[in-house]
């Protein structure tokens, strides 16, 4: 099983790569909607490729609030 | 319009770019291509198109043997109904007025769906990205559905204060278990192709951007088929569920009716939320 900081890291590379953003200037804290700029659509494209990648169903209402990745990648761990 | 020659194969093409959808012929497939910005909402110019696409396709079945609706637009198949032309219709209207239009508009979408759902044809959803609310409806109205692996499935009317309107309920209930019925429309969650395959909503799931090419491939499967025998298990197979359908709009109208309704799509119009179709 991952570690959380493995997962934290994936996620952050996984979104780095799917929103073609430079890895080094996202962090653990970064809030995700502003350093990735995305938008309603695009965050759900971005819970169907974390969905995808670790193989979870994370359930939207899950979802809702978190906004920085270390959270997210919190909600990830819970369901690996 | 035009019409055209390739090779044995008789064209025809209506393109209209300023239209939210157009469709062809090739080679006994019919093809609905979806291409209204952002994401193909149905409002009433959809529904116009729409009804003329399926007088169309009585016309062209009898040359056809499949039917493949997708989406050119790159945020998915569609986003549902357009809920800003239902508020901002509903808000310039006296309330009985309105609720007249919304029954009027489901009554009509239904009569397309059914014909979608019931036609001889073998009929495919090829799906990406978005497919919530009507959209998800109008996938469910196809006899297949191919996803591709970032799509996602939603009902989301709920967090109106109403129900789907286009069939989904009924059509759903056909196609799967009750509790997985209830998860969705009760929860207003989405979930992704691998787990709509799962639940048996899905026929298949296949690479980012390639449902069309695998729905065509499946199409030309079914091109070696007798269309009369097709035809006949499809009819056997799948019943269209008109009771619950006209029930379906009886409780629809009955909730848009009341001011939570009014409440839930000013707040949606007006959201700035990131996950804008939840509560």
């Amino acid at each position: 099983m991952k570690t959380a900081d493995e997962t934290l890291d994936e996620i952050l590379s996984l979104a780095a790569a799917h929103f073609k953003v430079p890895r080094e200037k996202l962090g653990p804290d970064d809030d995700f909607f502003k350093k990735l700029g995305i938008n309603s659509l695009q965050t759900l494209d971005l819970l169907t490729k974390l969905e995808n990648h670790f193989q979870v169903e994370l359930p939207d209402y899950e979802l809702q609030g978190v906004s920085d990745f270390r959270t997210l990648a919190g909600r990830i761990q819970a369901r690996l | 319009m035009h019409e055209g020659k390739t090779g044995a194969s008789l064209i025809e093409r209506v393109r209209q770019e300023e239209r939210a959808m157009s469709w062809t012929l090739v080679e006994g497939v019919i093809e609905l291509a979806l291409h209204r910005s952002p994401c193909n909402e149905l409002g009433t110019a959809s529904l116009a198109e729409l009804e003329k696409f399926a007088a169309v396709l009585e016309s062209l079945q009898t040359e056809a043997h499949a039917l493949i609706i997708y989406s050119e637009m790159k945020p998915g198949f569609c986003a549902g109904a357009d809920l800003r032309e239902l508020y901002q219709r509903s808000q310039s209207m006296e309330k009985a007025d309105a609720a007249k239009g919304v029954r009027d508009f489901l009554e009509r979408i239904h009569l397309v769906l059914t014909l979608i759902d019931s036609t001889p044809l073998t009929t495919i959803a090829a799906v990406h990205g978005v497919t919530f609310g009507g959209g998800f409806e109008l996938a469910l109205a196809c006899d297949l559905i191919i996803a591709d692996k970032m799509a996602r499935f939603c009902f989301p009317e709920l967090r109106l204060g109403l129900i789907p309107g286009f069939g989904g309920i009924p059509r759903l209930k056909r196609d799967l278990g009750n509790a997985v019925v209830r998860d969705l429309l009760l929860t207003g969650r989405s979930i992704n192709a691998t787990r709509a395959q799962q639940v048996g909503l899905v026929s298949q799931v296949v690479g980012e951007g390639e449902a069309l090419r695998a729905a065509r491939a499946t199409a030309m499967q079914l091109g070696k088929f007798d269309r009369a025998t097709a035809s006949a298990a499809k009819s056997f197979i799948k019943p269209i569920p008109h009771e619950e359908l006209r029930r379906e709009i009886d409780l629809f109208c009955q909730l848009f009716a009341r001011p939570a309704v009014q409440a839930g799509l000013r707040k949606f119009v007006e959201s700035t939320d990131a996950l804008p179709y939840l509560p």
